[in-house]
């Protein structure tokens, strides 16, 4: 009978377990700060609320003397979320400097059927056939905002010595029109004709050598950096020359990838697609920037974001171990304590609420310095990797406040899972027996 | 014949905080052989400080204790410890027993700093435990066993390497009148039968009634001697 | 050792505390199983005993620049070079664009410089009959129910078929099987086509090839073979860069990710929260077992020995904990693959992380438990006694 009562209190608790993560998961920042007024408006105005404050009080005050334990938790929650959060910030830079290069009112133009820019090719009669349409901006002197680039990936050698591989983009002089985001920061633009070479800041940071005035060899053919220009994503981790001279170096002639083109609005986008499809001489795809580097993003950010939480997950069932032994341990060095105000008149509920709360302010204090850590140490932190598996990207990881909530909602996770066993443990110990024993 | 332990001019001296406190003044004792020895006196008379010192779990501030023919109080750390495994047995009031084994293995851990195989040392614990009465107790760990089980299981240990000194503080503190007899008893018949010298701190005047001598000790020296057949 | 049972009886004290301690050590190795896996799978890629003999020659200019057919005589006449072969991308896509493929249109005798990859000798001739014949990986096979004999669609994303779709047809001819198991993933994905049907069907290719690999013959000598390829093409229109197999393997995926840095930042987060959680556990436990260390000294066992045992047991405490973790990774690996039907692939645990493990288990174990064995060791028997 007795077993038969404490698996089902067992099964009742695991049920609660998992209907309270349940809805953790979804719930938003302002939802947790509901939560917690309310909480402390029934600790403030109930009876059963104010002896929850009244014991939770009293184990605050005897902190002091489990200060090695309760680092345990605090550090352990701290761990996970710092690993966690950092994992995540990788990933979500990641994504904010590949997608931030889009949006909504630029669009661009790759043959039908390519998956990235490097596999497609445009001829000469599309790109002419595709400038016509009446959706592209038009600037003053009336030519179309509309920019046929030339993409391919050369080699040249990094700061640490091996050889990598760099986006060379050969563009036209709409190419600066086009994407207004990327300005010149350092020398000048390039020169038609000449080998010359515009490099962005995240090409420069990782390369060696890109100083306006310094020659790079390409292949067997030099060719001078003139300029710096910086653009605050993606295409900052480009080299940018005429494409007219790329295209002879690396032999594609006058074909070229893609075509960027400016749109007259965003809501124009539908409008230039209709156009597109409506010509029989193109077979072509077109996407807005915004959209097309969404997509490009995603399979990388999806595998870090995957990493992240699988390897959170594992150190954070870790982490509820810890909580556990140190609660269990915790608990029953209270015993006494906690028996005694229980045969004062103290109900089980606020013994309950006051162990679990105990628990979950030491989280809270562990997912606090475990995001603040991640923050101080990754934020801003460059990186870079192979995109596309063809050339190299450089991005900043990105600590933003989404991914420090989501952090603290694990940490807060934690310590409720690691609470709720031993908290149910000090409000049903028999009382008499704690109070006999040692 | 010489006396087991010999002691001449001891004193102990404690460093408590910033003070210094003797607890011994210059102790001369003589312990026979076969003796059974009490040890009475007042609370903070310094007999349990004598008895550790005795039985080699303390060294001396100044002084010599010599127990058959061996200085202890020039014996230094591993040396002491090996002593003791060899030499000296001992009691506590509150038993000490390693409440994760069994009364098997708590007799059997002295034997472990011997060479006796396992078997070896299996037979010897069980004949200890014969010894003091708790044969078919054998595989129960101490939180099953009455407080004067325990007891006896301890004294078990303290005898199972046949050491020539038996030491007991209080033995008795901690139980009730018939376990206490029956305790007290059985060290009698240790004593008597087997031989073994014992030298016993307690409070009770009635458990120092089975011993053979009982010295009395206050603020650190000895009081007199008072001998009787029991 | 007689003092075993001792030991681990005092571990297992109490019992909810180590099991609960334990299970946070085998979260941490189960992690370190994982991401160990990961490690060494990308440090040994291309590190075999064949590898070494292999050089890769690939454009300078560029990784997707292609390289003339023309090249290869020259290359088979360079000194320490015993064969040639090439190769080009393909990739593709069977039935979804999300089914990205591991193809490479090949020479007729690339097999001959890839001992470690096992064909059928039948199907491998049946292969060299056939102009659309593709050897496929066994993983592949398993993971769409390919059979030999069958014809499957895939369609290109970059090169487009000679009646100028993106649609490619191909006949299984045979199997592809690693010889060696560690090798399997690689392997096992890959689908090989024929460099002349590629060639031959898509109009923008003409002589030119992605890659060649080249043999050596003595291996200490390969730099120079590589110097030699590189010097017969500089300064020309097709400069070409060569490097040993592995090295260009390396170069690749360094610049992906370091792989080294990112396992060894999260392992030492993981470690260090491990120590801090574990070391708690040992000074509870010793401190709750002052007495009965004190008895242990009273019976005669020296203070050296007590440290010992304090320190048997953190140490097998982390063992016994990361050698299960440690398992359990080493044994997802093939459930996780088998659930999945080949999609996701666990790295294997090797031997190198089982050593490296059981390294780390040691010295976490002795670090754990250094400060409470030397309280242990310090105790003084007459204070520990009176309960001071």
């Amino acid at each position: 009978m007795n077993l038969m009562k404490t698996l089902l209190r067992g099964l009742g608790m695991v049920l609660l377990l998992i209907a309270f993560l349940a809805v953790w998961v979804l719930l938003p920042w302002y939802g947790a700060l509901a939560l917690a007024v309310a909480l402390a408006l029934w600790m403030a105005l109930t009876r059963t609320g104010r002896q929850a404050a009244s014991v939770t009080w009293v184990g605050v005050g005897t902190l002091r003397q489990r200060l090695g334990a309760s680092s345990v938790v605090v550090v352990g929650i701290a761990g996970v979320v710092g690993v966690l959060v950092a994992l995540l910030a990788m990933a979500e830079g990641y994504r904010h400097t590949v997608s931030s290069a889009g949006s909504e009112d630029v669009a661009i133009v790759l043959r039908g059927g390519s998956s990235a820019e490097l596999m497609s090719v445009l001829s000469r009669d599309e790109i002419l056939a595709i400038e016509r349409a009446p959706q592209i901006a038009r600037d003053a002197q009336g030519r179309p905002l509309a920019s046929a680039e030339l993409v391919v990936s050369a080699n040249v050698p990094r700061r640490d010595g091996e050889e990598g591989s760099v986006t060379l983009r050969g563009v036209g002089e709409m190419a600066w029109a086009v994407r207004p985001g990327v300005r010149l920061v350092d020398g000048r633009r390039f020169e038609t004709g000449r080998r010359e070479l515009v490099v962005g800041r995240g090409a420069q940071r990782q390369f060696q050598g890109l100083e306006p005035g310094n020659e790079v060899q390409l292949g067997n053919e030099r060719w001078t950096v003139v300029g710096v220009f910086e653009s605050g994503d993606a295409t900052e981790s480009e080299m940018w020359a005429d494409a007219e001279v790329v295209g002879a170096t690396y032999r594609r002639g006058s074909s070229r990838a893609s075509l960027y083109a400016r749109l007259t609005a965003p809501e124009a986008f539908n409008a230039f697609k209709a156009t597109l499809a409506a010509d029989p001489r193109l077979q072509v795809d077109a996407d807005t920037t915004l959209g097309y580097f969404s997509s490009q993003s995603r399979t990388l950010t999806t595998v870090l974001r995957v990493i992240g939480i699988v390897v959170g997950s594992i150190m954070a069932i870790g982490a509820v171990f810890g909580a556990l032994n140190t609660m269990f341990a915790t608990v029953a060095a209270r015993a006494r304590e906690i028996a005694t105000l229980r045969a004062i008149g103290f109900r089980g509920l606020p013994v309950v609420v006051a162990v679990m709360l105990e628990t979950m302010l030491l989280a809270l204090l562990g997912g606090l310095l475990g995001g603040i850590l991640s923050w101080l140490v990754f934020n801003g932190y460059t990186a870079s990797t192979l995109a596309g598996g063809v050339a190299s990207l450089s991005f900043e990881f990105r600590v933003s406040p989404q991914l420090l909530w989501e952090g603290l909602k694990w940490a807060l996770a934690i310590g409720f899972v690691g609470g709720l066993f031993p908290a149910v443990r000090a409000a049903t110990l028999p009382v008499t027996d704690a109070l006999r024993a040692m | 014949m010489a006396p087991l332990v010999s002691i001449r001019s001891l004193t102990k001296t404690y460093q408590r905080g910033p003070e210094k406190v003797e607890v011994l003044h210059g102790i001369d004792l003589d312990i026979e052989q076969g003796d059974f020895v009490a040890l009475m006196g007042p609370s903070g008379s310094g007999k349990t400080t004598l008895l550790n010192l005795i039985g080699g779990l303390d060294s001396p501030t100044s002084g010599s204790i010599e127990v058959d023919g061996q200085r202890i109080d020039q014996l230094g750390g591993g040396r002491l410890s090996h002593w003791r495994s060899q030499n000296v047995g001992y009691v506590f009031q509150f038993y000490n027993l390693m409440p994760a084994l069994s009364a098997q293995k708590n007799v059997e851990l002295p034997l472990l700093l011997t060479r006796l195989g396992a078997a070896q040392r299996k037979r010897n614990a069980q004949i200890a435990l014969t010894l003091v009465g708790l044969a078919d107790r054998v595989s129960h760990k101490p939180g099953e066993l009455s407080g004067g089980q325990q007891q006896r299981v301890a004294i078990a240990r303290a005898i199972v390497s046949d050491p020539k000194l038996l030491i007991c503080d209080e033995p008795t503190g901690d139980l009730d009148r018939q376990s206490a007899e029956e305790i007290l008893g059985l060290l009698q018949t240790l004593n008597r039968e087997h031989g073994k010298t014992i030298v016993m701190v307690t409070h009770d005047p009635r458990a120092a009634g089975y011993a053979s001598h009982t010295l009395h000790l206050d603020k650190g020296t000895l009081v007199g001697q008072q001998a009787h057949v029991a | 050792m007689k003092y075993f049972h001792l030991i681990w009886a005092a571990l297992f004290r109490r019992k909810a505390r180590t099991f609960l301690t334990l299970a946070s050590i085998v979260a941490a190795f189960l992690l370190f199983g994982m991401l160990d896996g990961i490690r060494t799978t990308f440090a040994q890629l291309g590190q075999n005993a064949d590898g070494a003999q292999r050089l890769q020659t690939m454009s300078r200019l560029s990784m997707v620049q292609m390289l003339p057919l023309a090249l290869r005589s020259r290359l088979e006449q360079v000194d320490n070079v015993e064969a040639v072969t090439w190769a080009n991308w393909f990739g593709g896509a069977y039935q979804d664009p999300r089914n990205q493929l591991f193809t490479i249109a090949v020479a007729p005798n690339y097999l001959d410089l890839y001992p470690e990859i096992q064909v059928d000798p039948a199907e491998l001739e049946q292969w060299k009959a056939t102009r659309n014949g593709m050897l496929v990986g066994e993983d592949m096979m398993a993971r769409f129910g390919w059979e030999v004999g069958q014809t499957i669609p895939l369609q290109s994303t970059i090169f487009p078929n000679s009646d100028g779709s993106l649609n490619w047809q191909f006949r299984i001819v045979g199997v592809i099987r690693p010889r060696d198991a560690e090798q399997g993933g690689f392997f096992g994905a890959m689908m090989l086509m024929h460099y002349d049907y590629f060639a031959e069907s898509t109009p923008y290719v003409d002589d030119q090839v992605g890659w060649y690999i080249s043999r050596v013959s003595d291996v200490n000598r390969s730099d120079a073979a590589a110097k030699a390829i590189d010097a017969l093409t500089a300064n020309s229109p097709n400069e070409t860069r060569t490097m040993t197999e592995q090295a260009a393997m390396a170069a690749q995926i360094k610049q992906v990710a370091d792989i080294g840095l990112i396992v060894g930042s999260i392992m030492g987060a993981v470690f260090f929260t491990l120590l801090l959680l574990t070391g708690n556990t040992m000074a509870q436990a010793v401190r709750e077992r002052t007495s009965e260390l004190a008895v242990l000294k009273t019976i005669g066992f020296t203070s050296h020995s007590v440290l010992a045992m304090v320190l048997a047991e953190s140490v097998l405490l982390v063992v016994l904990g990361g050698v299960l973790g440690l398992g359990l990774a080493a044994a997802l690996g093939p459930v996780v693959g088998a659930a999945s039907r080949g999609a996701i692939s666990l790295p294997p645990i090797g031997p190198g992380s089982w050593v490296l493990g059981l390294g780390l288990m040691v010295a976490i174990g002795l670090l754990v438990g250094a400060l409470p064995a030397m309280r242990a060791m310090r105790l003084n028997i007459v204070d520990a006694l009176a309960g001071r």
